[in-house]
């Protein structure tokens, strides 16, 4: 057939077909979508909220551990003294303490000042004077040299003092900062599980826009297949579609998390100052916002393949 | 360029299609595929455009049997061919100029060459002056034309028409066959099913006839045989 020839001459070489064809379907999918552009917000809404809400409690513990980060390495001893000992006793033993290589700093409370303090505060002032004796004994509080690789020497430093006659008991301060990990871990555990249900719900909700975008286009579908367009070329406009709601949704979520930040961040800032504390909310890092875009597009990628694989071969001519 | 050799074809639930069913239409001629409805046309040229397979015999079209073509051979094959529908399938919601270019943007031709392509296709079916026009906007006449021009505008090998001119009055009709034995005349294999006999016998290109399946008449075979 001489008129081969000639058409071969004007296609473009394989390769420059493929990345024309490429481009073209990005364009002209980017264009569907903004043809009916209601019902292409909606689904990037859907995907953007399902996002932001797991992206913004993420960036709310992240704000938390790093308000209690460092607060391990501050570990305090609380070192009780037997009730016999005297002030002049604890003075003494709180200058000897100081000698020692693991100790930073120590600091004496005096049990008839804390018993002062105790009844300001506490407000049992008459229920206290009608015990007579004084019921507190003085404590040392000891600032340990830390050694974060170390661990063990503050345990072992707590041992040697709970050697000592006149102490009764020398305790590590580090229950509650424990606690307040074990807190953080169980919410950061919470929105991992949080994140992943959400996720298959994006998974979902693109995998069903992409299933009815397959209906709605089935007589496309038929003559793209019976003038020669190949499985994948009939794919591709679906999954560069599901590709550019995966990217709306993912633009679309950072700013909506920024947004809630932004809204928390006065408020907070307020709560801040009547702590005296400087600390202000951090939002979402810019490498952060872009792995999110990253992970919404994969979401979006995948559910349109699943949603094509499924439901384009069903469409033949006939 | 077709060459059918003891075709059968069974769909499920036992109805024979066709049974039997040997001709050979050679590169450039020009026949026509007559019949009843019912008498299995459309089958036939399912089974050269791929849409069905045979059950039983060997199809070859340009020397490739098509029984053990791949699927995914399929769509390459279907690309050397031209097929025209009676019911036009043209996509209602682009212009006639993209539909017509649909097969040039399968195929990656460049942006440059598929204006030109449409054009000159637009052209010979004479709708040049349609090509921004929505194809609801056109009469049933020029919506068969911008399919034809559809089929041609790759410049496949073979073009097939089922029923191409079923819904169009005589006048129009005839134009239309002219216009597929003008591009017969440039070198393209044409076969087209038809039940207009009248019409057909006006136009002069050797008859395939079907009843219920089986080949009645074949002035492939006589002109081969003389």
């Amino acid at each position: 057939m001489p008129r081969t020839d000639s058409n071969q001459i004007a296609k473009s070489s394989p390769i420059k077909a493929w990345g024309i064809n490429h481009l073209r379907t990005l364009i002209a999918s980017l264009g569907a979508m903004t043809r009916h552009p209601a019902s292409s917000f909606m689904t990037i809404a859907v995907i953007a909220i399902a996002l932001a809400l797991p992206a913004g409690l993420f960036v709310l513990l992240n704000n938390a551990s790093n308000i209690s980060i460092g607060w391990d390495n501050s570990a305090q001893i609380s070192v009780f003294l037997k009730s016999d000992v005297t002030e002049k006793q604890a003075n003494r033993l709180m200058k000897k303490l100081r000698l020692y290589d693991d100790i930073d700093q120590v600091s004496l409370i005096n049990k008839t000042q804390a018993l002062k303090e105790f009844k300001k505060i506490s407000g049992f002032g008459n229920a206290i004077e009608a015990l007579g004796d004084n019921p507190l004994p003085h404590v040392l509080t000891i600032q340990p040299v830390v050694d974060a690789n170390r661990p063990d020497k503050i345990r072992h430093l707590i041992k040697q003092l709970n050697q000592q006659k006149q102490i009764e008991l020398a305790q590590l301060d580090l229950q509650w900062v424990k606690r307040l990990f074990a807190m953080l871990e169980i919410a950061q555990r919470s929105i991992w599980v949080i994140a992943s249900l959400l996720g298959i719900a994006v998974l979902l909700v693109v995998g069903n826009t992409i299933r009815l975008d397959i209906q709605n286009r089935r007589e496309e579908i038929e003559v793209t297949k019976l003038i020669g367009g190949t499985d994948a070329f009939i794919r591709r406009p679906f999954l560069y579609t599901g590709l550019w709601y995966g990217i709306g949704g993912g633009v679309f979520a950072w700013f909506l998390t920024t947004l809630s930040i932004s809204l928390l961040d006065n408020a907070v800032e307020h709560l801040a100052s009547l702590y005296n504390s400087g600390f202000q909310l951090r939002g979402l890092s810019f490498s952060e916002g872009v792995n999110m875009i990253g992970f919404s597009c994969f979401l979006g990628l995948a559910g349109s393949w699943i949603a094509v694989g499924r439901h384009l071969s069903e469409i033949e001519p006939s | 360029m077709i060459r059918f050799d003891n075709v059968c074809k069974r769909y499920p639930g036992g109805h024979e299609a066709l049974s039997n069913v040997s001709f050979h239409l050679p590169r450039g001629e020009m026949a026509y595929l007559t019949g009843h409805s019912g008498a299995g046309k459309s089958t036939l040229l399912k089974l050269i455009a791929l849409i069905e397979r045979p059950s039983r015999g060997n199809l070859v079209l340009d020397g490739v049997n098509l029984s053990n073509v791949s699927n995914s051979k399929v769509p390459y094959i279907r690309r050397n061919i031209g097929i025209i529908f009676q019911n036009h399938h043209l996509l209602y919601d682009r212009t006639v100029f993209d539909n017509v270019a649909l097969p040039l943007i399968i195929a990656g031709y460049q942006h440059k060459e598929i204006g030109k392509r449409v054009r000159a296709s637009l052209d010979q079916v004479g709708l040049l002056n349609k090509e921004k026009s929505a194809p609801i906007t056109l009469s049933g006449g020029e919506q068969q034309r911008v399919g034809i021009a559809r089929a041609i505008v790759h410049k496949p090998g073979l073009l097939l028409a089922d029923e191409p001119t079923g819904n169009l009055d005589p006048e129009l009709s005839k134009e239309i066959m002219q216009l597929f034995a003008r591009f017969n005349d440039v070198g393209v294999t044409v076969l087209i099913a038809s039940h207009d006999l009248d019409l057909i016998r006006q136009m002069g290109s050797p008859v395939i006839s079907l009843n219920q399946g089986q080949l009645s008449h074949n002035d492939l075979d006589i002109t081969s045989h003389a």
